[in-house]
């Protein structure tokens, strides 16, 4: 062995060291290691069982709910029709405001504000953004477009106010019905304001009794009158006879509740039930069934209408001068202003009074809107007074309630109160209206079926026979009321109306249209009388019903009217008359 | 009796029954498990992430295929290697990773504001993964021939070699690289005999180091202000992470079957591990820390026994960046460490990670094989020539 190799031996040496030293190091190293790896298994342990089974009981929740906020937001409950129609509903609207001190670039911010909304002035944008204040609102009511767009910007200075917005899909289509809510959310107007708690905290919709295509029908005859006679005004009642569910009820001129807050005082008046009017002769229905079920009257009776009636210092005349003695029914079918003034006469001051007080004529109407206006009821009501209502002059009420009246009449004798809400057990105790537990008999059936007669043979035989469809047994009654003017009434001012009812031998509905100072054209032959101007409407709507409604045609069409027509003198038999009058 | 008694009886001579007989196998079974592992569930957590990017569904499964396989048998043929060729091939490679990496820096594909990658035809490449185990190998080597000849300044050579190659990973900027770098560099460091001392003065540098790193990379300080103080700012990995962990359980939802996952970004590759943790419970999660404890503390068992110092310091830093890869990427999914972007070694999508992790463990299994004893005695003193040169 040599020297060098010795010295080779020692290196050996240590580096044999170095190796004992590595392996204990490597010890060391594995040991940190197998501890770090425990760690990591205690941490799975933690996350997975404690935290992930044992305390996360009970919140599971699925993908698609994670990302809805914690609290579902409470919104006004929807408005819908009878069939489920959206009448109305609260709409989330987002409205954009930023933080100027949030802004990196402001000009840069304005650009993009400007580009995303055109109507903005840029100038005016940057100096909001320039500005001192930790709040500018930037614009109100985006569209959903419009807020992706911003969250597109990603701007963090940029943030949405959500506000909850009334919308009315329909527009001004039963606007006067629904109302209108304010921009906090509060109902103002109509069944928005009279329901205004229940919408508030109800989840499930409020059904009403409208339904919109009859609503609609009901306003496009009306406006069409309307504008073919220049008149200023209408309104008008389709009414189930059996329960006083109102389908429609318009009032034009109209507005759209979106836009209350610029509509007319005129348009957004609602002549169907806060408006109260003379009606005229469709309030004989009620002189006459009063008449008939109080006097125990019947169809041969007769009334002499050869001369004006003087009581006092009045005089009534007939518009429609048969000149001559009428039977009951004559009467009822020619308007005899003067018949039916006797017939009152008959009645009494306190039974005519009471009569028109039970059918609701004389107070305010129970319908569940708060817009219902007080009839105008002489005061004190002297014996005159009974003769003018007798033909519907002296007494004011509202369509509505001439319509719930003519309801009560023809559909046996039940008085019905008139109402907007379909389902009323769905109501809480407060907004139950006072509701009669039983049916309240008003006349007795045999009555009933005698005005349906009276109504129908007007149809057939006189002044209404302009609303007759075929197949439908229209009855009804027009009305022309010379308007309360300065020093009397005034004979160019008129309110014409119709009120129908059909199928007449077992009615369903009555439909009244009211047309507010119509004007004669050529076509009719310059008259604007309710037979006229709103009987060929209610043809029109008792047409369209039938077909939205589906109803079938009476068969056979029977001739219910028939049995009046012995008391009812025919041309021929006037004429013959009258010849032998001359002898 | 045929082929494979041809090539693997004991007796033969041929290199693949000497190197059956020598190698470890338990190990090489382990890194299949993981291999097969990381196909199921690149196959279960990739497709919701191909769809979010509008990519076809089965994309970065089918890459992952593509990759694996070439890396199976780079592993297998690495691990045939004797230990002078493997340490020659790797200081070649080195040298090569270097300028891949200059390049890199001119004319790199840049991503989310880092040049990490160079664009290839059909992937891209990231010479820093190679550069790693390339790196540990030549520190190794130069510590050991310092060790075993004082004259030959090795640590000095180790050093520079560290702080050049630290730099161009910070210019690209790569923190997780240089981190896993650091850290291996260290290990190989501290089992060449660093005295305890330099060891708590380094452990203070590399405190300093990070605060200031934490203070001049706003990504860093963002990770880990998010990390100390979860309410701080958008934690939303690290909340789906830990939701994935809370709806796994014990048992999982079940292969596929996982919701969570369909949230997390990056869910095929730094996020894998909550998507095994979601779909197969907790006893698949320990399982799974198990073998990659298993691997690492198997490894280290094996160098317990050799002489070679080269061996014992190369194995040790390739298995601290073995182990620290995997216990950085577990321990971020579960919030113990700040959020950072690093693979699951070996089943992770990536293929540049895969790719250099099937190297690495080539690499540990060639130098892990049994060695031939030339001496006349296991340990303390043995007769042979310096530098692992034969007698």
């Amino acid at each position: 062995m040599s020297l060098f190799q010795r010295k080779k031996l020692h290196m050996v040496g240590v580096r044999s060291g170095a190796l004992e030293q590595a392996r204990g190091r490597i010890v060391m190293m594995s040991a940190v290691f197998v501890v770090c790896y425990l760690i990591v298994v205690a941490r799975s342990v933690d996350v997975m069982v404690i935290q992930g089974v044992m305390m996360n009981k009970g919140e599971e929740v699925s993908l698609y709910e994670e990302y809805r906020p914690e609290e579902k937001q409470k919104r006004r409950a929807d408005i819908v029709d009878r069939n489920g129609v959206l009448l109305a509903r609260s709409l989330e609207v987002s409205s954009l405001h930023a933080d100027p001190k949030m802004v990196l670039d402001p000009a840069k911010l304005a650009q993009d504000l400007k580009y995303i909304f055109p109507d903005l002035v840029y100038g005016d944008v940057l100096k909001k953004l320039q500005g001192k204040n930790r709040f500018v609102w930037i614009k109100r009511n985006l569209t959903p477009q419009e807020q992706e767009a911003i969250l597109q910007l990603g701007s963090p200075a940029l943030n949405f106010k959500f506000e909850d917005h009334r919308v009315y899909p329909h527009g001004e289509l039963g606007g006067h019905v629904l109302g209108y809510s304010g921009i906090d959310g509060q109902g103002l107007s109509g069944v928005e304001a009279s329901f205004n708690e229940l919408l508030h905290n109800a989840q499930e919709p409020l059904a009403l009794t409208i339904d919109v295509r009859i609503q609609h029908v009901l306003r496009r005859e009306i406006a069409a009158q309307m504008q073919k006679h220049h008149a200023k005004g209408g309104a008008g009642v389709i009414m189930d006879v059996r329960d006083g569910s109102v389908l429609a009820a318009v009032s034009l001129p109209d507005f759209n509740p979106l836009d209350y807050q610029t509509a007319q005082d005129n348009a957004k008046f609602n002549r169907v039930s806060l408006g109260v009017y003379e009606l005229g002769s469709t309030f004989k229905i009620f002189s006459t069934a009063a008449l008939l079920e109080k006097t125990g009257g019947n169809m041969h009776q007769t009334f002499d209408v050869r001369e004006s009636l003087k009581r006092g210092r009045f005089r009534i005349s007939d518009y429609h001068g048969q000149k001559r003695v009428l039977t009951l029914p004559e009467v009822f079918m020619h308007s005899s202003n003067i018949g039916s003034a006797l017939m009152g006469e008959e009645v009494g001051t306190e039974g005519l009074k009471s009569f028109y007080n039970d059918l609701g004529l004389l107070d305010q109407s129970k319908i569940e809107i708060g817009e219902v206006g007080k009839p105008i009821v002489p005061s004190p009501w002297r014996d005159l007074h009974t003769l003018t209502a007798s033909y519907g002059h002296g007494v004011a009420v509202s369509p509505l309630q001439l319509s719930s009246a003519v309801a009560s009449i023809v559909n046996g004798g039940n008085y019905v109160q008139p109402t907007l809400i379909l389902n009323k057990k769905s109501l809480g105790d407060d907004n139950k209206r006072s509701m009669p537990d039983q049916k309240l008999r008003l006349i007795s059936p045999e009555v009933s079926h005698r005005m349906r007669q009276l109504l129908r043979l007007t149809v057939t035989e006189g002044t209404g026979g302009k609303a007759d469809v075929p197949g439908y047994l229209v009855g009804g009654k027009t009305g022309t009321a010379e308007k309360p003017g300065v020093g009397g009434y005034n004979k160019k001012s008129l309110i014409s109306s119709f009120v129908g009812v059909f199928p007449s031998n077992d009615p369903h509905y009555v439909v009244y249209v009211m047309v507010d100072e119509p004007q004669g054209i050529k076509e009719t032959y310059g008259y604007a009388t309710g037979g006229w101007v709103a009987a060929p409407a209610v043809k029109n709507i008792i047409a369209s019903m039938a077909s939205i409604l589906k109803i079938p045609p009476v068969e056979g069409e029977p001739r219910i009217e028939e049995s009046l027509l012995r008391y009812v003198k025919t041309k021929e038999q006037i004429k013959e008359e009258k010849k032998l009058a001359t002898y | 009796m045929g082929l494979f008694s041809r090539h693997f009886s004991r007796t033969s001579q041929s290199i693949t029954a000497r190197w059956w007989w020598t190698v470890d196998r338990a190990m090489l079974a382990f890194i299949f498990v993981l291999y097969i592992i990381g196909a199921f569930m690149i196959a279960t957590a990739s497709p919701s992430v191909a769809i979010r990017i509008g990519a076809y569904e089965y994309l970065f499964l089918i890459k992952h295929f593509i990759v694996l396989l070439p890396s199976i048998i780079v592993m297998l043929v690495i691990s045939l290697f004797d230990v002078d060729t493997l340490r020659r091939a790797s200081m070649i490679a080195f040298v090569g990773c270097i300028v891949l990496l200059i390049y890199t820096l001119f004319f790199g594909l840049e991503v989310k504001g880092a040049k990490r990658w160079i664009d290839l035809p059909f992937f891209s490449l990231q010479p820093s993964e190679f550069a790693k185990p390339a790196f540990i190998v030549v520190t190794a080597w130069l510590m050991a021939r310092y060790k075993e000849n004082s004259q030959f300044k090795g640590h000095y050579y180790a050093w520079g070699l560290f702080l050049f190659l630290i730099a161009l990973l910070l210019l690209q900027p790569d923190l997780g690289m240089t981190f896993v770098v650091t850290v291996s560099f260290f290990s190989v460091m501290f089992l060449a005999g660093l005295p305890f001392r330099y060891v708590f003065i380094l452990a203070g540098l590399g405190v300093t180091a990070f605060v200031l790193i934490y203070m001049s990379f706003s990504h860093v300080q963002s990770r880990v202000d998010r990390f100390l103080n979860p309410e701080s700012g958008d934690t939303y990995q690290i909340e789906k992470s830990l939701d994935a962990f809370k709806n796994g359980g014990i048992t999982g939802t079940g292969p596929g079957q996982g919701e969570v996952k369909l949230r997390i970004p990056d869910a095929h590759a730094d996020f894998i591990f909550s998507v095994a943790a979601e779909e197969f419970g907790l006893f698949f999660i320990i399982t799974l820390i198990g073998i990659y404890g298993y691997i690492f503390v198997r490894g280290f068992n094996r160098i317990m026994d050799s002489d070679n110092l080269f061996i014992i310091l190369s194995v040790g830093g390739l298995l601290t960046m073995f182990a620290l890869q995997a216990l950085v990427h577990m321990g971020s999914a579960l919030h113990i460490v700040p959020t950072k972007g690093m693979t699951l070694p070996l089943i992770s999508y990536g293929g540049s990670s895969l790719l250099s992790m099937s190297m690495v463990m080539g690499m540990i299994l060639a130098l892990t094989r049994k060695q031939r004893k030339r001496g006349i005695s296991k340990g303390g003193l043995t007769i042979r020539e310096i530098g692992g040169e034969k007698l």
